[in-house]
């Protein structure tokens, strides 16, 4: 069911009495209503996740490593501090890419400085010397180099930039970036894909000789920007775009090649998909470069259509015109999608948690087969992303900003929606109490759900999550009677 | 148009497709600037050289591919065992996230942990606030009986002292005073996941046996007849903790498993979620003091555990991830021993029917050679079971292995003619794993999830025993301990084989003469 403003202002009330009074009073800030007409959501965001509550949140490292740089296929980045970081994130985020893993690429590869003890106490600097130097001789295809930090380094005073100055001089220029992404920066990822942008701004866009690998350009080279390619997304965006005429210079950074980042500023326009993640470069490129940049969401058909009209609008009729066309060309498989599984969704309640895009990106998929999205929050979101959300959501919205594993609980057995779309972490909590679920970061190992193609699975997906058999099966008969 | 919705294509079909093909090869030839395919050709058919290997393992700084992790992800583990317990672990959140992640990923199960969510400011204060508020918050949200504390790298650089902070936090009265908050210290730079599971049970075990840091009574030891036994960092803990106390129950032995998540990694869904479930109770910790021996299943994960409780007038017994006919003998005879009671006769039943399938089964593995990495115990057992199959271990790799530990390794081969030829490699990686399965081959490779790319890279096929297991599912519920945990390892290593060999032979009109219907 969905509450009304007043029912979720006593919910809300109601979860918060488990918390000491001072810990309630600031998670107060965080959770609330969506009204229509109000300029964001209500909540505060993008603030220190209190101690002990259960945060769902992880840190810069996983922003930097994880999300922005670990895509970039042909480069070999570093967990540079103890081994567990490098890990627990190792090939768990299914950048896809294609390529001679281990040869000239390395994005299911854990590379670690493995810090013991005697690199706390006398610093690393030597040891990540060392480390360049083999990986030049034993992986000597790859295109460079990035040192991920992790929490230690920052903490003893290592000097990973001179290291990275002096081993790309050593090793005839290559690029090796120094990324300061320390887990304990910051209040979440936030930090560290921010972080992550500026140093590719740095190391890598200020650094570039121009013409090392050039391409004739034309008026319609346009970059992707903020996709990674989970199950496939990028690819199943990439293909509309070039349907439509435009020409994908570069993936940011999902099946991405440093060639590519080091071209993006020839780009006419960057599309951006997670603007949380992203915002920073694409601004950066306006400014110095003078690309536009126009924020996209392709989930779903009513936002891929619109989406792809909005991109069109910066170039010329040809293209506005091949945009029709391919609207017209798709129109076939997004009705037959939505005539399969609307009447098996239609009317169905979703809950939502998840990092700094999808949370509002992907409402309009779930509308798009009758589905009704009646509670929504960010892992990591900014202000700018809630006041975003306000274009996605309805009137009475329970919104929750870095929700807690208590709040999360306790607001799903109140709304009982049909799905809950969140992250692994929260998957089982969910499905124990016999509440459908999707993995909404990974796809549940499935996707892509970008673009039309990933549409169909997407519909397919949620069906499958909601309409299965199994939940029927939770209760034993002999106590349903009762 | 490749997207169909009849038939919906899934990722591995959907990019296939020639749209999707041709758009690969115009990205890769126009704007990825690739490797040359003569230079990439080139190495990759060096780095399957013995040149190669040698480079390989000259490396001194730089790690790639570990089979190992952190030490507060084995602390957690330590944690969940204990009943109604919240794993607290002091620093950045981050790291949090990911053992929950890590855990539920193999245990397909949630793994509720908390973190201290230390920033910059507690980077340079220090986090005594943080363990102040943390704690009230998880005691008053989360309604544990017990909060076990580790650490993360971060807190540990700083120098947080735990024991003060956590004293401090209760004189400011963010829990009870009485409240019990066991305590490790678990650097990420010392050891591996399973130095941190010992570290956090043997804190556990310390701080209600020597008197609660400070707050009560040091035990006395008063000698029963119980034997307490201890699991150790385990993928199949499912199923190896509950085999274990069957078989204990079928002797009639009283015992105390010292760390038993089974339960919480393994609850129903029944429209109920639990937040805890079973584990060990205090009451249970603080009896284990007088038990007669404490016997541990994966002595190297537990060595200080077992120092601390052979400290306090213990008798303790080591085994090493005993698997297969031999190494359930060993252990039960041993806790015959111990308490003097008769290993009964469906014991010996089962242990029968174990002997009858090797003997079935034997001449399919006779003589095939292995490659197995993972931890220090689990590859002792391991390598002792493939000996009494008569197979071949060929290289035995553990990243956080010692010399100490390959020397037992060497000793187990060295004493079997089926060990010849085999080596223990301490302190490798995957990587080093690779040269040496394109140098010396072998026919099978025992590991965890990560070893699927040395099965790609390689060719071997691959047979998961090794923690983590994330791309296959329900093996932890399944015990690999006990005679009917040799039966189900033998059976995981015969459907291996099976098929690989139907793989082999699948050709139609080719190969198909010995894709017998009968093996």
């Amino acid at each position: 069911m969905s509450l009304t403003v007043d029912e979720n202002k006593a919910l809300i009330e109601e979860v918060l009495k488990a918390y000491p009074e001072k810990t309630a009073k600031k998670r107060a800030k965080h959770l609330g209503t969506f009204e229509d007409g109000k300029p964001d959501c209500g909540v505060k965001s993008n603030i220190k996740s209190l101690p002990g509550v259960m945060t769902i949140r992880g840190c810069a490292y996983a922003g930097s490593k994880g999300v922005v740089w670990g895509p970039i296929k042909d480069m070999i980045h570093i967990s540079h501090g103890p081994v567990g970081c490098g890990q627990y994130s190792w090939a768990s985020r299914r950048n896809y890419y294609i390529g001679e893993t281990g040869i000239d690429t390395f994005g299911t590869m854990q590379f670690t400085s493995d810090f013991q003890e005697k690199d706390i106490v006398f610093g690393g600097d030597k040891k990540l010397e060392k480390i360049i130097d083999e990986i030049e001789d034993l992986f000597p295809l790859n295109k460079g180099i990035s040192v991920q930090s992790e929490c230690p380094i920052g903490l003893i005073g290592d000097d990973i930039e001179a290291v990275s100055k002096k081993k790309s001089k050593e090793h005839n220029g290559k690029t090796i970036v120094p990324v300061r992404c320390e887990g304990f920066r910051g209040v979440s990822q936030s930090l560290g894909h921010h972080i992550a942008n500026d140093a590719i701004r740095d190391w890598v866009f200020d650094k570039t000789d121009p013409n090392k690998n050039t391409f004739e350009a034309t008026p319609y080279d346009v970059a992707i920007i903020g996709d990674y390619n989970i199950g496939g997304d990028a690819w199943s965006s990439r293909i509309l775009l070039e349907e439509i005429g435009l020409r994908v210079i570069a993936q940011w950074s999902g099946d991405g090649t440093i060639a590519e980042l080091e071209n993006t500023p020839k780009a006419k326009l960057n599309v951006l998909h997670c603007y949380r993640s992203m915002n920073y470069i694409s601004r950066h490129m306006e400014e110095k470069y003078g690309i536009p940049w126009v924020e996209y969401n392709f989930f779903g058909p009513s936002m891929i259509e619109k989406s792809l009209r909005e991109i069109a609008a910066h170039f010329d009729d040809t293209i506005k015109a091949n945009t029709e066309r391919v609207i017209a060309k798709y129109r076939k498989l997004v009705d037959e999608v939505i005539a399969k599984y609307k009447p098996r969704l239609d009317g169905k309640k979703v809950m939502l948690f998840v990092g700094g895009l999808r949370p509002r990106h992907v409402i309009g998929a779930y509308e798009d087969l009758g589905m009704e999205v009646v509670g929504t929050g960010y892992e990591f979101g900014h202000n700018d992303d809630y006041q975003r959300t306000t274009h996605y959501v309805k009137d009475g919205t329970l919104i929750y900003d870095d929700v807690t594993g208590y709040e999360f609980e306790k607001f799903v057995e109140k709304v009982q929606p049909d799905l809950v779309g969140s992250g692994i972490k929260e998957k089982y909590v969910f499905q124990k109490m016999g509440v459908p679920f999707r993995q909404m970061h990974s796809w549940d190992y499935s996707g892509p759900y970008h673009g039309y193609d990933g549409f169909a699975i997407f519909a397919r997906d949620m069906d499958m999550a909601i309409n299965s058999p199994v939940w029927g099966l939770a209760k034993a008969p002999w106590k349903k009677a009762a | 148009m490749p997207q169909n919705v009849e038939k919906v294509l899934d990722h591995e079909n959907l990019f296939r497709e020639p749209e999707y093909t041709s758009m690969f090869e115009a990205k890769r030839s126009q704007f990825e600037f690739r490797v040359p395919a003569d230079e990439l050709k080139k190495q990759i058919e060096y780095t399957k050289s013995w040149e190669y290997r040698e480079k390989n393992f000259a490396r001194e700084a730089l790690t790639v591919n570990p089979a190992k992790a952190c030490q507060p992800l084995g602390a957690v583990f330590a944690a969940v065992g204990f009943e109604k317990t919240l794993p607290f672990v002091h620093g950045s959140q981050g790291c949090v996230a990911y053992y929950r992640s890590h855990f539920s990923r193999h245990f397909k199960e949630p793994t509720s942990c908390v973190s201290s969510s230390m920033t910059e400011d507690a980077a340079v204060f220090g986090g005594l606030n943080n363990m102040i508020d943390g704690l009230a918050n998880s005691y008053n949200l989360y309604k544990p009986e017990m909060i076990a504390v580790s650490t993360t790298c971060m807190a540990e650089v700083i120098g947080d002292d735990l024991d003060a902070f956590i004293k401090t936090s209760k004189q400011k009265g963010s829990i009870p005073a009485e409240f019990d908050v066991p305590f490790a210290h678990t650097p990420a730079f010392v050891g591996s996941h399973i130095t941190g599971y010992d570290n956090a049970l043997q804190g556990i075990i310390k701080y209600f046996w020597d008197g609660k840091a400070g707050q009560g009574p040091v035990l006395e030891r008063k000698p029963d007849e119980s034997i307490n036994i201890i699991g150790g960092f385990d993928a199949f803990v499912c199923g190896n903790l509950p085999e274990i106390r069957r078989m204990l129950g079928l002797m009639g032995v009283e015992h105390t498993v010292l760390c038993d998540p089974s339960d919480v990694w393994n609850t129903p869904t029944d429209g109920e979620f639990r937040m805890y479930d079973g584990g060990t109770t205090k009451a249970e910790v603080e009896r284990a003091i007088n038990a007669k021996a404490t016997i541990s299943l994966q002595a190297i994960s537990s060595e200080k555990t077992l120092k601390l409780i052979k400290e306090h007038g213990q008798e303790t017994v080591g085994f090493h991830y005993p698997v297969g006919v031999t190494g359930t003998d060993a252990f039960l005879m041993k806790v015959s021993e111990l308490t003097g009671k008769p290993i009964p006769a469906e014991l010996e039943k089962e242990r029968g029917r174990l002997v009858d399938a090797i003997a079935d089964s034997q001449a399919h593995l006779h003589g095939k050679k292995f490659a197995l990495y993972g931890d220090p115990d689990l590859m002792l057992g391991l390598t002792a079971f493939l000996l009494e199959l008569g197979a071949e271990p060929v290289h035995v790799l553990a990243t956080n292995g010692d010399a100490e530990w390959a020397a037992k390794v060497q000793a187990l081969l060295d004493a079997s003619p089926f060990g010849k030829g085999g080596k223990a490699y301490p302190k490798a990686d995957l990587w080093h794993m690779r040269s040496l399965l394109f140098t010396e081959k072998v026919d099978f490779l025992i590991g965890n999830t990560y070893g699927k790319y040395l099965e790609r890279d390689c060719g071997v096929p691959l047979i998961r025993l090794v923690f983590p297991i994330f791309d296959r599912h329900h093996y932890h519920r399944f015990p690999t301990w006990g005679y009917s945990g040799g039966l189900r390892v033998l059976t995981m290593l015969l459907d291996e084989y099976f098929e690989a060999l139907d793989a082999n032979t699948i050709g139609i009109g080719t190969t198909d003469y010995s894709y017998d219907i009968i093996r």
